[in-house]
């Protein structure tokens, strides 16, 4: 296939990706919506009062860049596990097998597909989050690095998760038993500088850490970890789950017979 | 002229230890209809994957148009559609859609894509159903739906894996008459069907597989050649109260009005009926006791497990 060929298969489909998220728009634009607008009544509003400020910031302010994180990455990840275990359970995988699409590009289109759905529930909580604080963006160069590399990370691993799942149970393993937990251990309502010394050793080996304050640096400007450090580490990560994407699919015939 | 298809010593070994295909060499000359005959199990499905890209194979070499699909896999899927036996787009999308989707797959711009969708769905009956979720379409419609997103990329080779299973006759009919259409405008087509009088219809050429193995491949007319024994119903407009006896001829009463006749090489039809006329027994119509087809596929496939 020419470059030509390549940029319309790509197209079709990212095109079909967006098309079935937002034809299922009550089962995957919605949901984040009430979840987070309760996270900010409830965290935010209700406890966020009493607990007052955290590294300097009103505590609902605080919560703003984590929750936008956590909702981005949970997307990111069940649009293309889910979406990619579907056409594999339904064979409708078979129409890209048959086709000349090379790996790559099967590769990008679902994981573009996951970022723009990620992105766009990362647009719709944060404006959810005017109507209960306002936030200024501290640097808006990092904050988008960091949001489109957090998508695309977590695109990458809900790949990776479908191409080894073979049952609905198993692609929901791995959001609700690791996802889950490393998110809300990741700082998304805490400073790591109120755990102990042990837990905050541990929180080092969380990549979410990483994402949360990287995020919340560039919105708010205030961060636990080196943001340099953060960033390069997250492209290091994308490019090695790229890797094992293209991997599973180019040299290990997971999806084949 | 390079062939359509040519498989050398294709051999699969599934992962739990069965193998399918035993040693396969087949060649399809470009503009051929062929048939790829086997009972269940056989390896038609199989080979019709490893063609495609859906099932790896273990050893052996395929080649589309002289193009090997191991290292020359994007020219070879580009003159390659497949239409599978199972149902395999998702329900949720439109028919429309599914088209023109497969045909950026293959790279081609949304507005040829687009005119060739309509091209396609009109040819097809599916016009009306176009923005019609393919989960609402009867069985026929989806096979229907198969053939023309296989057809959107306009490939040189078209595989149809069982197309016709499920769908009645007034629709097989039709699919028969638009398949023989694009055979005849250039499309090289590989067949296989349970149906044997489907193949024998359309196929110029059949190859039969059994065990992981080819049974037999030749023309479709030298293998019917190959039927030394034929058995014919005569329907007869009155009772016959006695059956007179043929020598040399097997003549058997089945019921009132139906007489059978087993006519090996080298007999005629015409003695049988200038026998029944001398005895007052009109003959009113006659066929086939079964598929002349069917009959040597039995034939070879029992020979090849015996």
């Amino acid at each position: 296939m020419n470059i030509q060929q390549l940029w319309v298969a790509y197209a079709t489909l990212v095109r079909k990706e967006i098309k079935r998220f937002t034809r299922i728009w009550v089962q995957t634009l919605l949901p984040p919506v009430i979840t987070m607008s309760l996270y900010f009544i409830i965290f935010g509003k209700l406890i966020g009062e009493r607990i007052g400020e955290m590294s300097g910031t009103p505590y609902i302010t605080f919560v703003v860049p984590g929750l936008v994180m956590m909702a981005v990455i949970n997307n990111s990840y069940s649009n293309v596990v889910s979406s990619f275990f579907s056409a594999k359970f339904n064979r409708s995988i078979e129409e890209l097998q048959v086709s000349p699409t090379p790996s790559s590009i099967i590769i990008a289109g679902y994981i573009s597909g996951g970022a723009l759905r990620g992105l766009l529930i990362g647009i719709i909580v944060t404006t959810v989050s005017f109507f209960f604080t306002s936030v200024a963006i501290h640097n808006v160069f990092i904050t988008l690095v960091v949001i489109v590399l957090a998508a695309v990370l977590f695109s990458l691993a809900g790949f990776i998760n479908a191409v080894f799942a073979n049952s609905f149970d198993d692609i929901s393993i791995i959001p609700t038993f690791v996802l889950t937990p490393l998110t809300y251990l990741g700082g998304v309502f805490y400073s790591i500088d109120m755990l102990p010394t042990f837990g905050q050793i541990l929180s080092q080996f969380n990549p979410i850490l990483y994402l949360v304050n990287s995020f919340r640096y560039g919105i708010l400007g205030i961060s636990d970890i080196n943001i340099g450090a953060a960033i390069t580490g997250l492209c290091l990560m994308v490019v090695a789950l790229y890797g094992v994407c293209w991997y599973l699919l180019e040299k290990t015939h997971k999806l084949k017979q | 002229m390079v062939p359509a298809l040519a498989i050398t010593g294709l051999t699969k070994t599934y992962g739990n230890g069965f193998t399918a295909l035993k040693g396969i060499d087949l060649t399809v000359e470009q503009g051929d209809f062929f048939a790829l005959l086997g009972p269940n199990g056989a390896g038609k499905s199989t080979t019709i994957g490893i063609i495609s890209s859906l099932i790896q194979k273990t050893t052996g070499n395929v080649s589309v148009f002289g193009c090997n699909t191991d290292t020359q896999f994007s020219q070879a899927k580009q003159y390659l559609g497949l239409v599978p036996q199972e149902f395999n787009f998702h329900v949720f999308e439109k028919v429309f859609d599914i088209v023109v989707n497969q045909a950026g797959y293959y790279g081609l711009p949304k507005s040829q894509a687009v005119s060739r969708a309509n091209e396609l769905l009109k040819q097809l009956d599916l016009w009306d159903k176009r923005d019609t979720q393919a989960r609402m379409l009867s069985g026929g419609m989806k096979r229907r739906l198969m053939i023309a997103r296989a057809l959107v990329h306009k490939p040189k080779l078209l595989v149809l894996d069982e197309p016709t299973a499920g769908v009645d006759i007034e629709l097989r009919r039709s699919m028969w008459e638009f398949l023989q259409r694009i055979n005849r405008e250039g499309t090289t087509i590989i067949l296989t069907t349970h149906y044997l009088e489907e193949a024998e219809q359309l196929c110029r050429n059949i190859a039969i597989i059994n065990d992981g193995k080819i049974a037999e491949n030749t023309n479709t007319k030298e293998l019917l050649k190959r039927l030394d024994c034929e058995v014919f119903i005569l329907d007869c407009d009155i009772q016959p109260n006695t059956l007179p006896p043929l020598h040399g001829y097997t003549l058997t009463q089945s019921d009132e009005n139906t007489l059978e006749v087993e006519i090996t090489k080298g007999q005629s039809l015409n003695a049988v009926f200038n026998h029944l006329s001398q005895h007052a027994i009109n003959i009113t119509s006659m066929r086939n006791k079964t598929n002349r087809l069917e009959e040597l596929f039995v034939k070879l496939v029992n020979k090849g497990t015996a």
